[in-house]
């Protein structure tokens, strides 16, 4: 019972956020655009299981997922696990830590696998590059960037020093990285950062990061807790470029070496 | 026939949601050491996750996706530019100003703001800064999608868009105030939504391929990365000039 008033909760949330899209589209076939749509039936059945999809599988995130995930972080940044019990620590000593950046690393690889917009983006981009681009090569390259990022992340929250330097280096890498990279892959690049921050990953690399920031000590939830998620749509446009300069760097050699084979 | 399409969707979807399965398991069993907190209700949770994915996907594809391009194909058609600017910002726009995380972490931020003194405690004086907030976001991604459409049309090179975008959100950094940055961050992660990502995804996929000399690949991407640079800008732009 009680469920069933959740789930209606999480649908009705979720039909709440179509509701604009939808407006905005019918407004612009009857008011600008004059015609009928194509296909209409299809696009309403799959509109419908869209709702329906989102809204079952938050509900599923919200009863198993984020629960456990919460538990998790809790236990494994909680001082008695790191340091021993009976230990309590002055300053946070970065090394006693190697859990908790594992966890990381592992939540953020394997949260980015199954966000939906990613697997969206990674349809379209296996679609128009007739298939040049592999879905899951997009897919494992943008989370392994997010894993890398938020191990970072907590790197940073336990040590405690400034966000803006690493986001100001981050960038900086990205602006050489876009000089150098095939300039076909750059926009996807760009793009993979933005989608890797969605529905199931940030509340639970939220609830992380908020965690770490409450037990590390000296460190302050309300400036220390944000921020990994700006780590976890940087690292993906860097994993996704560097990728594709490595195939290519890959390719030049290959064609290199055949060259030199040719030629004796 | 149809139960095999709808199995492999399944196993699909399961091989999606594996990683977090192990991950969760590798960590119960070999380092924290504890039993699984209420496992009925975790297995039935997952259940969901995997059913409200496989029918995620397939509207995916029936749906949203050709939604998005025939809207595409028609406005491209149409010839009107007025008329595809307008789609693009009201697109932008009215999905992300009731967007739930952007209301949650708008509150946050006001009341970050209301305890750093940097704007009267009183209730009104918060949900007015948050209301702003909010609406300063809507509109930046509105706008950043105009940009973005605007981008395709034109055959603009997208580098040069995104890192100047980069070198004045740097800029930015240095002199907003400091409470802001962290929220102004991840407010360029939580704008785009699960269901705006394909509908924008394919919009611009859908506007490339139908304008001549345009690569839906180098072209049709890039949307959504101006959809998040945009609000850190906006934001950080609303920290200053309130603050």
């Amino acid at each position: 019972m009680e469920f069933i008033y959740d789930f209606s909760k999480i649908l009705l949330a979720t039909i709440k956020d179509v509701l604009p899209i939808i407006i905005l589209i019918i407004g612009f076939q009857l008011l600008v655009l004059r015609q009928p749509i194509p296909h209409l039936r299809r696009l309403i059945v799959g509109g419908i299981y869209v709702v329906i999809g989102l809204a079952l599988f938050l509900a599923g995130l919200e009863k198993a997922l984020f629960p456990l995930g919460n538990i998790m972080a809790t236990q494994l940044s909680d001082p008695a696990f790191i340091y021993g019990t009976g230990e309590v620590a002055e300053h946070a000593d970065w090394k006693a830590y190697g859990w908790v950046y594992l966890f990381a690393a592992m939540i953020g690889f394997a949260t980015t696998i199954a966000e939906p917009s990613l697997i969206a983006v990674a349809f379209k981009a296996g679609e128009v590059s007739a298939g040049t681009i592999k879905q899951w090569g997009l897919r494992i390259t943008v989370a392994i960037g997010v894993a890398f990022g938020i191990s970072l992340g907590t790197f940073r929250i336990v040590t405690g020093t400034p966000l803006y330097l690493y986001i100001l280096v981050g960038y900086m890498i990205v602006i050489v990285q876009t000089i150098f990279a095939p300039k076909n892959i750059i926009a996807l690049a760009y793009d993979s950062g933005g989608v890797t921050t969605s529905t199931v990953t940030v509340p639970l690399v939220a609830a992380l990061g908020l965690g770490l920031s409450a037990t590390v000590p000296g460190r302050n939830p309300a400036l220390d807790g944000f921020g990994l998620i700006a780590f976890a749509s940087l690292f993906p446009i860097i994993a996704v470029m560097g990728y594709a300069q490595l195939m290519q760097w890959v390719t030049h050699r290959k064609i290199k070496f055949m060259g030199e084979k040719n030629a004796l | 026939m149809i139960l095999s399409i709808i199995l492999k969707k399944i196993k699909q979807s399961i091989i999606d949601l594996l990683p977090i399965i192990l991950v969760i398991a590798f960590f119960q069993i070999f380092v924290l050491k504890q039993p699984l907190p209420q496992m009925g209700e975790v297995l039935f949770g997952g259940l969901l996750v995997v059913a409200g994915l496989t029918l995620f996907i397939q509207g995916l594809e029936m749906g949203l996706f050709p939604i998005g391009e025939s809207m595409a194909h028609a406005l491209a058609r149409k010839g009107s530019l007025f008329w595809l600017l307008c789609f693009a910002f009201a697109l932008g726009f009215s999905t992300t100003v009731a967007e739930p995380a952007l209301i949650a972490v708008a509150l946050e931020a006001a009341e970050i703001a209301g305890k750093g003194g940097l704007i009267d405690q009183g209730k009104e004086s918060l949900s007015q800064y948050a209301f702003g907030l909010r609406i300063s976001v809507a509109f930046s991604v509105g706008l950043a999608i105009l940009i973005g459409v605007m981008r395709i049309i034109r055959g603009w090179p997208i580098h040069y868009l995104i890192i100047g975008g980069y070198v004045v959100v740097m800029l930015m950094t240095i002199i907003a105030p400091k409470e802001i940055i962290g929220i102004a961050y991840d407010a360029g992660g939580v704008t785009t939504s699960t269901i705006t990502v394909p509908l924008v995804a394919a919009l611009g996929v859908g506007l490339a391929s139908s304008i001549r000399g345009r690569s839906p690949l180098v072209d049709g991407f890039g949307l959504i990365a101006f959809a998040s640079l945009l609000p850190m800008i906006f934001v950080m732009g609303y920290g200053l000039i309130i603050f």
